[in-house]
Formats: C-alpha cells, structure tokens, sequence
C-alpha cells in the first residue's frame, strides 16, 4: 500500500472533467485507488462519488494506492494530478 | 421471459378481438414507463443497451460541439459520458431493477437521489452537476422509452401491434397510422370517451378502464385482446390462443353471413321503414359508410375540422369537405352538426375559458351564439355545400326555445347573405335539434314546432337526467341509459314528434344496444345512427322484428 498527497491546484477543482478521466485511469489499474479528503473518502473509480466530495483548489488530497503494481500506479498517478490539477 | 398467463378485465369499450405485441404509448415530451418489472433480465440488457445508445449519441454530441465551440466547452458531452457509464449510477440501477423495479424507473430514481445530492452541497459548481445527473438521466429514460434519436408520439412499430397507454385523447389519435393498430388497451376511459367512440367507428378492438390491472402490462409481450368481454390476455398459451383462433373464425364467418344483408331495406316484419344511418367525424370515414351500406349520415361531428386545424378553419375549407361528404352519399340524408366544443378541450384560435363544470358549461351551441362570426362561417359553408346533397343542420346542446330561435335567425341571416352575394344552395334545407339536455325533452311539444326533426343523443341525456358524469367509471353502474326515467323522456320526444309531423332519431351509443334499440322503435323512433361496422347487423335485426305485436 503506497500513499501520497497532492495539493489541488485547479481553479475549479475536482471537477467533472478531470473527475471523469482519473475515474476512466482508476478503472484500468488492477489495484485499489482511494481518494481521501477532509475526512472524506471515496474509491476513484467511482465518478460520481468523487466529484461529490467537492475538493476545491488548495485543498490536499491523499491519494492510496494498494494492490499489484502499486508502485507503477502511484507514479502514474502523481503524474496524472501534476498534468490535470 | 416470465411465462404466467394473465387475464385483466377492463371495460369492452370496442369489438372485436385483436392478437399480438403490445407496445406502449408515450407522448412526445412525457415519459411513460411501469414501476414494477416482471423479467429482470429484460431490464439489465435494456439498460446496458441504453448506456451504450447514450454514449454514442453524447459521441456525436461532443464531435459536433468540438467543431462548433471548440475542445473545451465540448467536454461537458464527454463528462455527461462517462455519467452515464460511472458505476455509481450503474451500481444504483441495478440494485434497483434487483429489487423488481423497471430500467427506466430505476434510472429516474437514481438520477433523482444522485442529483439531490449534489443540489444540496455548499459549493456553486457542485451544485451545477446537479442539472449534469437530470439531463443524462433524461436521456437514458428517453432512450429507454423511445429508442435513439426520437421524441416521442410514434407508434414504434413496423407490424401492427396493440397499443397500450394510460389515455389516448383526440389529439393523439389524430396524428396516429391506424393501420399500426391491431387495438387500444388503456388504464383510464370509458364506454364514452373519446378513444371508445373512436375504436368503434373504425372497428379496432379496445378495452379500457383497466385501473391498477393495467400495471401488470409488460411491454414487448404477447397479447390477446378481447374487446367483446372487455379482457386483455397476456402472455397467452397455447390452448387460449386456439380458443381465440376459432372465435375469430366465428366472427369472420358473421360478417360474411351480414353481408347479405346489403342493399335489403331496413325495414320490420310488420313494414315499418326505419333509416339505419351512420356517425361520422371526417371524410376518411365515408368509405366504411358505403361499405356497409348506411341509410344515410345520422351525425356528422364536425368537432374533428375545429381540433385539427391550428386556425379557425375557413368557410372554403369547410365547404369542400361538406360538399364532399354530401356527394358521395348521394341522395341520402347527411345530418350535420355544428360546433360541439367545450372548455374540456382546447383550441388554440379560440378561448372557451375554463369550466367547473365543462359538460354543462360553456360549449356547443352557446359558443356558436356568442361568436357569431365563427357560426355564421360555418352556416354558410353548409348552405353552400347543400347543393351537393341532402343536407340537414343539426343544433347540439339546445336548452331553451329562445336558444332555438337565435340560431335559426342566424340561419336566416346567412341564407339572406347568400342571396345578396348570388350565391346558391338547397331551398330544402332541413333543420333539427339535438335532443340532449332533459329540457328540451320536457318542452319537445312546443319545440317539435320549429324544427324537421329531433335526433336523441342518449349519452348525454342520460348523463343530464341521471346528474352522471359519463366519463368516470366509477359511476358507470348509475350511468344506465335503460334507466325509466330516460326512457320516459325520450318517449315524450318521439311522441311530440309525431304529432308534429317530424321524424325523431337516435344518435346515441345505446342505438346499437339491440334490446334497447327494440323499446326505441316501439316509442316511435325511425331513425338511428350508429358506427358504420354495426349497420348491417342492426339491419339484420329489425328485420326480424315485428312492432305490430
């Protein structure tokens, strides 16, 4: 299990856009992708829920990862919140 | 599949008997669909098709948009796709077809409890997704109700099928192919409603009223409709279908038998003439009039041109289709009604306001008087077409004599214009009134005075006299048009008309009634209108009777 945090750095937040394409990655990895936020938490595959936990910007998101290839994931990830929030 | 028989009863509001799929109606805009499911793995498959329907057309969107507006504000369409295909949304429908509920219900509550949700969160943003969860939950529902790409009010189907809906009324089935139809199945309605008299002028099977029964319907099945007993049967097996396969037989081999009865006159054992005519509302009904060799026209309900048109139709408009109907029936009496619209329906050229009560509110004849310009238009295109044929007008919903006289001077007062212009028409023309409101019953002494002939509307005297609302099924066992007190006024009609010299009729559902149709003749009644698909029999009928005994 490998965890890591992020500030969000989108003026808009975890909106929908980037909501629906870290739900599309978080489905094509065969590891668990938890988002965590302000006490919040929520599967990433789960598009809806994401979006619902409102992460604005500033806020920092804890992102787990946990399963095969979790290493790979997390770097992908990480990379994935630098291009998109 | 689930493979339980089931047998609904409803009302017999059309005979006949009509076997196939039923396909349910939805109106263009609304969305109609059952709560409960019987086949869950029908619901499963719809929705996963739907979801893939949705994002192909958001597919498409987004390509459009891109185009139009650019990558960025074309996202949005991408967005709504991957709602569509979250498996929130996905998890919440299936849970709840699970529990035995439809796809599309279960769409629309999951969207509706999604959607709250997000309408109820601080930020403004989030909030917005809240219109995101109602417009792609619309469009999985519309997909689901009507497939791809459509809106609505089609019959969705290349073979005809049984329709089924919680209501028909006339501006559904006037832009419907009938030749899609195999019979009406509906949750509300009447013997009288709008669908009922429809079904039966065009000989399409039709049960109504079937209340809660209707929710057992599962679209896409199989289906007998039995519009004689007024049962739906679903999902039919084997032995039933065979049951219905001989009765059909039966009935192929009775019409045979009526056609006999063409070109005989219609006339009783003891030579009593009695004119077996036919209810019309349109010119596309005249060929079942001739097919079934009618005496003539009894009712022209000329409703028909007022709701179809967008515009208050026109007197040349008017004119072609009298003239029309006036000519192919040759020499044959054509009675026509003018104007009988009430606030119950809406025009959109026209404000008849709202009624508390719209049967005895402001309709029929009373509009005609207060906007004489509408009347007048009318009056004139059938004095004018009755050079074509026998024509006679037909007042609907008179109350009073001064009612009577008002409408005669204006009458008159066409004729004179006519004059004026050089135009011409018939100088024998006949004039009748509907004798309907249980007043004019009482007073048909002194009216039968001023007037050519009566003609009974049954339906609506025995609402009047009955104080029945024809239209609710509830009190379909009080609204009884056998009833002493109907008869009685009915008697006292025919019988001042034949001290007056004039012909009385019946233009009500309860002539095709054959045991009331007897009574009817024996008060003196020697004309009646009926649908065209029940001429021949009644003719078969009368002949066998012999009022003399």
């Amino acid at each position: 299990m490998i965890s890591f945090d992020y500030v969000v750095k989108d003026e808009a937040g975890i909106h929908a856009r980037p909501a629906s394409l870290l739900a599309k990655k978080a489905k094509s990895f065969k590891c668990t992708v938890t988002l965590s936020c302000n006490g919040w938490s929520c599967d990433a595959r789960k598009l809806m829920m994401v979006m619902a936990m409102g992460v604005k910007k500033g806020d920092t998101i804890t992102i787990t990862v946990d399963g095969e290839e979790e290493e790979k994931v997390a770097v992908e990830l990480k990379q994935f919140f630098e291009e998109n929030l | 599949m689930v493979n339980a028989m089931k047998m609904i009863r409803g009302i017999a509001a059309s005979g006949g008997i009509g076997k196939g799929v039923i396909k349910m109606f939805n109106r263009p805009g609304e969305f109609v669909f059952q709560e409960k499911s019987f086949d869950k793995e029908y619901e499963i498959k719809s929705f996963k098709k739907a979801q893939s329907l949705a994002v192909e057309e958001l597919k498409s969107l987004y390509e459009k948009a891109r185009k139009l507006v650019g990558e960025k504000d074309a996202q949005i369409f991408e967005a709504h796709s991957m709602m569509v295909e979250s498996e929130d949304l996905s998890d919440m429908v299936m849970d709840m077809i699970e529990e035995g509920y439809t796809a599309p219900y279960a769409v629309q509550k999951a969207g509706e409890q999604l959607s709250d949700m997000f309408a109820s969160m601080d930020d403004a943003y989030m909030r917005e997704r809240a219109s995101d969860i109602h417009d792609i939950t619309a469009r999985l529902v519309r997909i689901l109700c009507f497939g791809s790409g459509n809106t609505g009010g089609e019959i969705e189907s290349d073979t005809p099928c049984i329709l089924a809906a919680e209501d028909l009324f006339p501006s559904d089935t006037m832009a419907m192919d009938m030749n899609k139809v195999l019979a009406f199945i509906t949750k509300k309605g009447s013997r009288v409603s709008h669908l009922s008299i429809l079904a039966r002028t065009l000989g399409i099977p039709a049960v109504v009223g079937l209340n809660e029964q209707f929710d057992c319907i599962f679209p896409e099945s199989e289906a007998i409709v039995d519009g004689d007993e007024g049962m739906v049967i679903l999902m039919p097996d084997d032995s039933t279908v065979q049951v219905y396969k001989r009765k059909r037989e039966e009935k192929l081999v009775k019409i045979k038998r009526l056609q006999g009865m063409k070109g005989k006159e219609s006339i009783t054992l003891d030579g009593t003439r009695i004119d077996i005519c036919a209810n019309i509302s349109s010119l596309s009904d005249i060929p079942k009039v001739l097919e079934n060799d009618a005496d003539g026209i009894g009712l022209f309900r000329t409703e028909f041109l007022y709701m179809e048109s967008s515009m208050l139709p026109s007197e040349e408009m008017q004119l072609e289709v009298y003239g029309k109907v006036l000519e192919s029936m040759k020499n044959k009496r054509v009675i026509i009604r003018t104007f009988d619209i009430g606030a119950d329906k809406s025009l959109p050229y026209l404000d008849l306001g709202k009624d508390e009560n719209p049967a005895m509110g402001y309709r029929a004849i009373r509009v005609s008087i207060m906007e004489q310009d509408m009347m007048k238009t009318q009056i004139r295109a059938l004095l004018r077409a009755s050079v074509y044929g026998k024509l006679a007008i037909m007042f609907p919903m008179i109350a009073t004599a001064s009612e009577l006289k008002k409408a005669k001077s204006i009458v008159q007062a066409c004729k004179k214009e006519l004059d004026d212009e050089g135009l011409p028409y018939s100088g024998n023309v006949e004039i009748g009134i509907m004798i309907e409101v249980p007043s004019a019953a009482i007073m048909s002494d002194e009216l039968a005075k001023e007037v050519d002939f009566f003609s009974i509307g049954t339906n609506d005297l025995t609402q009047f006299t009955l104080a029945v609302d024809r239209m609710n099924p509830r009190l379909a066992d009080i609204y009884d048009p056998s009833n002493p007190a109907v008869l009685r006024l009915m008697e006292m009609a025919a019988q001042n008309a034949r001290k007056n010299g004039i012909f009385c009729g019946v233009c009500g559902e309860s002539a095709s009634d054959l045991q009331l149709l007897e009574k009817y003749l024996r008060m003196g009644i020697t004309e009646i209108s009926v649908a065209p698909s029940k001429i021949l029999e009644i003719r078969e009928f009368i002949r066998s009777i012999d009022l003399s005994r």
